[in-house]
């Protein structure tokens, strides 16, 4: 028995060993981008990031880089993210909730077929729709002078009609979870299906809802295709801006480096304070 | 500043519009009489949802197919050639092995690293495990476009003369080596291998989380069992653990495979599809955003649904076996 409870322990150090290498280099390429991203222009380009981890007291500090990340646009994208991301993550959830409600609480013809036909939508490439949907909202300016295109509310409309298939897909795998027997004492009692909903089932799914919200605005918060079609340059999302600034060569990796923290800063932190319901969410669908 | 205030109200309006629309539809069905209210109750929660659905996604998917039969501009029919012209262009060719090559390494190795990392943080003990898999997780939380530049500058190639800021190409130099411009060097598709590094690098955290998850409800008595019968760590996880967690396995696989099928932001923020690293993706961007060539585009996509078709199948499949197993 005590030689069993050794093994064990030698497979603790040497996993916790293993595993710490495997995070170092893991970690190792973001760290390198956020290092230089703080570092002084010119020993940045003479000298590799690691010497400033060697010898960081010889060092020249300097947030200059991201006084000109900023300079160049970053902090308007940054606002321009988040209005285009939180609407985004709102109205997809208030409407696939309502639909998951009906898919989960309410008997009616066909709806197995039509679970189905969604399960099916939710691996659609989304480019298969996106020039239609674009010349869409062009003719829709050109005959009624609805203006979408350029606009937020075009991108709004766009991630949540392809978010919501995932998103009922998910409510309504923890809805089934629910007691029915709740719904039906309520039933009983003369609540309609809809006070159901607000009143009952809303708060009951909160998990499931903080789960997917998360997801959604990660995912919008990172798409760089939708907002470049749809809203474009006027208001440039982070993602568009930083690709530009990539594209602009000779101005040194600082400003990029300085730009693309900007831009992970938030969904990052955003990730590491609320993972255990973005966890729960992605394995809602997968693992029984 | 106005953008954020305009934010603000439309998040207010939004929520107000939609709560107001669905208590509208709610109040319409119940003027209807009893048994027609029986029928149309479900009507009033599907409703905004299927509208949505079929004019942003499903009837637009239908266009894009029919428009893979028109010309650049589709104005004008002209039956299949723009596949003709996409399967006789050599570009094309390398483009669809380019695909193949992402589909056929990203999500196995993804798969491999997410069961190593799985592994090893069940381990290690509940604090470490946390902090670990967060790290490992973290790029889950990054976009293509700043992956593709923290990457690009991992790969970096110095000037002639100057000296090698990339981390690749300092650890070549370290090593006696000259450094390289890695990303334009297609022999092999090495380029497009060091692309796929960044994927594999950005997913392995989601499929670690699946995994261990997986792992962590297999019943101890079954591992205890094949433990007092003397199987070894290696053996249990072979013929114990994989087993029961394959469907698991399978639906990472898939998500991945998926995922991979799709790639595009990474392509375009660190070669912009050149030297040879285009992929389907990319190349529906590029069609229509460069050359307007909307016929074109269309074909393309219309290609890479038809490839991702059998995974829909599949998806709807282990929808179906997840209910059953409830």
């Amino acid at each position: 028995m005590n030689k069993f409870f050794s093994v064990i322990r030698n497979w603790r150090v040497g996993s916790t060993l293993a595993l710490t290498f495997l995070v170092i280099i893991w970690s190792t390429p973001t760290v390198g981008l956020l290092i230089t991203a703080l570092r002084d222009r010119d020993e940045a380009a003479a000298t590799g990031w690691w010497e400033a981890v060697f010898n960081p007291l010889g060092q020249t500090w300097s947030i200059d880089s991201f006084a000109k990340a900023i300079d160049g646009g970053m902090l308007n994208a940054l606002i321009a993210t988040l209005v285009i991301t939180i609407p985004a993550t709102i109205l997809p959830l208030v409407i696939a909730a309502n639909a998951a409600f009906a898919f989960t609480f309410i008997q009616f013809k066909g709806r197995e077929i039509l679970f189905a036909s969604l399960v099916a939508l939710m691996v659609l490439p989304l480019q298969s729709a996106l020039i239609p949907v674009l010349k869409g909202m062009v003719w829709l300016k050109k005959t009624f002078g609805i203006e979408l295109v350029g606009n937020y509310a075009s991108a709004w409309i766009v991630h949540a009609a392809f978010a919501l298939p995932l998103a009922i897909y998910i409510l309504r795998n923890f809805m089934m979870t629910l007691p029915t027997s709740l719904i039906e004492a309520a039933r009983i009692d003369g609540a309609s299906y809809y006070q159901i909903f607000w009143k009952l089932i809303i708060p009951m799914s909160i998990p499931s809802i903080a789960s997917f919200a998360i997801f959604q605005f990660l995912w919008v918060w990172n798409d760089y295709l939708i907002a470049f079609i749809f809203v474009g340059e006027q208001k440039a999302v982070m993602t568009y801006k930083l690709l530009r600034l990539l594209g602009q060569y000779g101005d040194g990796w600082q400003t990029v480096a300085a730009g693309s923290f900007i831009s992970l800063v938030i969904p990052v932190l955003v990730f590491f304070a609320l993972q255990r319901y973005f966890v729960r969410g992605l394995t809602a669908g997968a693992v029984k | 500043m106005d953008d954020l205030v305009l934010g603000i109200v439309a998040i207010i309006v939004g929520v107000a519009a939609s709560w107001g629309l669905y208590w509208l539809l709610d109040f319409l069905v119940r003027l209807l009489p009893e048994k027609t209210q029986e029928k149309l109750r479900a009507f009033s929660f599907l409703l905004p949802a299927a509208v949505l659905l079929i004019v942003i996604s499903v009837l637009p998917f239908f266009q894009t197919i029919a428009w893979s039969f028109f010309d650049k501009r589709a104005k004008e029919f002209i039956g299949l050639e723009n596949y003709v012209e996409l399967f006789a262009d050599e570009n094309f060719l390398g483009i669809l092995l380019n695909n193949f090559l992402w589909v056929a390494f990203v999500p196995a190795i993804t798969v491999g690293f997410g069961l190593v990392f799985a592994n090893l943080a069940n381990n290690v003990g509940p604090k470490r495990e946390k902090v670990m898999k967060s790290l490992i997780f973290m790029p889950m939380s990054i976009s293509f476009v700043a992956a593709g530049t923290i990457w690009g500058y991992l790969y970096d190639y110095p000037p002639p003369g100057r000296p090698a800021i990339g981390l690749l190409n300092a650890i070549i130099e370290a090593f006696g080596g000259e450094a390289q411009p890695w990303l334009t060097i297609d022999a092999g598709r090495l380029n497009s291998f060091l692309l796929m590094i960044v994927v594999i690098w950005l997913n392995a955290g989601f499929s670690m989380v699946m995994l261990s998850a997986a792992i962590k409800a297999v019943p101890e008595e079954t591992i205890e069992a094949a433990r007092i019968d003397g199987a070894g760590p290696l053996k249990i996880f072979t013929s114990v653990i994989v087993p029961q967690i394959r469907g698991t396995i399978m639906s990472v696989f898939i998500t991945t495979v998926i995922g991979v099928m799709k790639v595009f932001d990474v392509v375009l923020a660190m070669t912009g599809g050149n030297f040879n690293t285009s992929v389907l993706g990319y190349e529906y961007y590029r069609l229509f955003f460069v050359e307007s060539n909307i016929g074109g585009s269309a074909a393309v996509v219309t290609i890479l649904c038809v490839l991702i078709a059998p995974l829909m199948w599949l998806q709807v499949r282990t929808a179906r076996h997840q209910e059953e197993i409830r």
